[in-house]
């Protein structure tokens, strides 16, 4: 084992696919020379030089737009948006090219391309820099979603996204990036669509992902004290969904808490909820709840922020409230 | 530039072939073969004919909702065209995309497209592949002149031009965004003045005649291929019909579509292939009804095939997960 921070597990994911396979190749804003805005893909551009790590012009639609004409030619591009709220600018290459090409041709193309994606607040970004919108991205058919919480999901998931064939929109969770966990000498790939385990409990589900891992376990701990024996399922992929881990876990505890960073109204953590109640409804003995953040923008000042946001206390809270 | 008789012969074939697909199109559409969002390209054949001829089997397009003769220009097959516009299970996308939507990824056409401007950025990104593989593929962009006037047109020149990408950008200047004029959508009249901003050569022609569209792209091409950059290439040129079926023309000033019918490109190319002795009469006829033929059996393949089994429905979203159908 080893120690590796969360932001160090991405590069390394990618790191190991471009020694692997010249047709991999990085792009975006900044993450050449200047290493990435957040540092992911520091040291990259030195090793590989610029042919495989370019830095490109402000340019979103033109980021993901040329993902998708070098994806359709049998490169595998790995597209980088500076901050997830930036893809509204190329919102049409996602969503009407890159998702739906392979469909409307009827299957005869393949568009293999990660697209990282920084995500949620946190950071005193405000309302433009700080959003969780895989709401979108799961909404859109053709569109695999990922998003991992610790360095060795990072890994996994990035070796698992290049290898993909379709668009993988790769969600990154930016008040993580310097969070350091123990890693695997030699990490295998994760396959899309397996949740993990991160607590086991036999009381009440917490259904999470990304940075509401760490609230929900630290909950957790929390409602020990209380009694209350929490197993906490750390979804890394939001689709392909792994609907049997799930149901599994609600067949045990027959209580779901569903903790997302997103603004509560119209969120994955809805469609999570929707699809427990449809597949599971007889075994639910207690209300179906989300956690969410508010149905705000996110605020800049520092206690709006944490207001707006949920947190472990929130969580506690909607668990607390089913028994 | 000389012009070998055999290139020429090629080009008028592909001309009446995009004519003869289209009208027989308009006339199926009319009878309530099929529906959906039919553009037709009848009066604009030498744009994507001098385009193409341009290019090689191995260089890619992309297209537009108005795609039909691109696709033909590059090497479609009529058959599998036909059948997708009746949306049978043997047309080019077994039905699941219709006419705006045909694609060929074996002859490089990277697919017609419903998104007006959408193609900028693609075509901007299969060059990047092709530079980044090294080879000296091109990649043509057709677009309409209303589609510069979308965010795609300066992101996807901005960054081929930076890149210096082996694209040719094909802007179709046919007057209209729709029903909107182009001197109700922009505040120029010739488009290949934005190739300034650039800092690429900018080009006009005249987008009816063939050989000025061949020339022109054949240059673009070449430079393209020798890593010098892209091109944008302004074709004058008039949609006959609507922008879709069934689309009233109320905009459009009388007596223009007959003006424009003078410059129709066919007979153009007729006259000169007649006074050149490229082709006689007799032959031009024969080449007629050889494509009359094609058609017909285009025609007669689709309606012999097919629709989609729904069960289909599910399948090619992603290519390794078949999504829930439903139980009827």
């Amino acid at each position: 084992m080893r120690e590796l921070t969360y932001g160090q597990g991405i590069k390394e994911g990618m790191r190991i696919k471009m020694l692997e396979n010249p047709d991999v190749f990085i792009f975006g804003e900044d993450v050449g020379l200047f290493g990435g805005c957040f540092g992911v893909t520091a040291g990259l551009f030195e090793e590989f030089g610029e042919k495989r790590v370019r830095d490109t012009p402000i340019s979103e639609g033109a980021i993901i737009g040329a993902a998708v004409g070098a994806a359709a030619v049998g490169l595998r591009p790995i597209p980088e948006l500076m901050f997830v709220d930036f893809a509204t600018v190329g919102m049409d290459q996602l969503v009407n090219q890159a998702a739906k090409m392979r469909y409307m041709f009827g299957g005869k193309l393949k568009l293999p391309m990660v697209v990282r994606l920084p995500s949620g607040g946190g950071v005193a970004a405000a309302a433009q820099h700080s959003q969780s919108l895989e709401a979108w991205f799961t909404h859109v058919p053709g569109l695999k979603v990922v998003y991992p919480s610790n360095a060795q999901d990072a890994i996994g998931l990035m070796l698992s996204a290049i290898d993909d064939d379709n668009p993988v929109i790769y969600l990154e969770n930016k008040t993580l990036y310097a969070v350091a966990s123990q890693v695997e000498d030699e990490v295998k790939p994760i396959p899309l669509g397996k949740a993990n385990i991160k607590r086991e409990g036999s009381d009440v589900t917490i259904i999470t992902y990304g940075k509401q891992v760490y609230d929900s376990l630290k909950a957790a701990e929390m409602l020990e004290k209380d009694g209350i024996d929490v197993e906490v399922v750390d979804l890394r992929s939001l689709y392909p969904l792994d609907t049997e881990a799930i149901f599994e876990s609600v067949k045990k505890t027959h209580k779901v808490v569903i903790v997302s960073e997103e603004a509560k109204r119209g969120s994955y953590a809805g469609e999570v909820a929707a699809i427990i109640a449809d597949e599971c409804f007889y075994e639910c003995d207690a209300p179906i709840k989300r956690v969410c953040a508010l149905n705000t923008p996110i605020p800049f000042s520092g206690n709006l922020e944490a207001y707006v946001l949920p947190n472990a206390d929130d969580v506690v809270q909607a668990v607390k409230s089913l028994f | 530039m000389k012009i070998s008789n055999e290139t020429i012969i090629e080009m008028y074939e592909k001309m009446v072939k995009i004519r003869k697909f289209e009208n027989r199109a308009l006339n199926l559409f009319a009878e309530g073969q099929f529906g959906g969002f039919v553009h037709l390209y009848i009066g604009e054949e030498a744009v994507a004919t001098g385009v193409c001829e341009s290019l090689r089997e191995d260089d890619f397009i992309t297209s537009t909702h108005r795609g039909h003769g691109h696709i033909i220009a590059k090497g479609g097959d009529l058959k599998y065209m036909m059948a997708e516009l009746y949306g049978k299970d043997t047309g080019y996308c077994k039905g699941k995309g219709g006419s705006m939507h045909i694609a060929d990824a074996t002859k490089g056409i990277l697919g017609a497209n419903g998104i007006v401007g959408a193609g900028h950025n693609i075509a901007t990104g299969a060059a990047l592949g092709i530079q980044y593989k090294g080879t000296d593929q091109v990649c043509a962009c057709f677009f309409g002149d209303a589609s510069t006037n979308q965010s795609t047109f300066h992101e996807g020149l901005n960054l081929a031009s930076t890149w210096k990408l082996p694209v040719v950008f094909i802007c179709e200047n046919n007057g209209y965004g729709i029903s909107v004029s182009q001197a109700r959508h922009q505040n120029i009249t010739d488009i290949s003045q934005r190739a300034v901003s650039y800092n690429i050569p900018g080009i006009t022609v005249d987008g009816n005649d063939v050989f000025a569209v061949f020339e022109a792209v054949s240059e673009a091409v070449a430079r393209a291929r020798k890593g010098q950059g892209p091109t944008l290439i302004e074709c004058k040129t008039y949609r006959w019909r609507g922008h879709f079926e069934g689309d009233p023309t109320v905009y459009r000033p009388e007596g223009e579509l007959e003006q424009w019918k003078k410059k129709d490109p066919i007979p153009r190319l007729e006259k000169y292939m007649l006074e050149n002795q490229v082709m006689t009469q007799e032959e031009m006829d024969k080449l007629n009804e050889k494509i009359d033929a094609l058609v017909e059996e285009a025609v007669d393949f689709a309606q012999a095939s097919k629709f989609p089994d729904v069960s289909s429905a599910v399948e090619d979203v992603y290519t390794d997960i078949i999504e829930e159908g439903r139980s009827r």
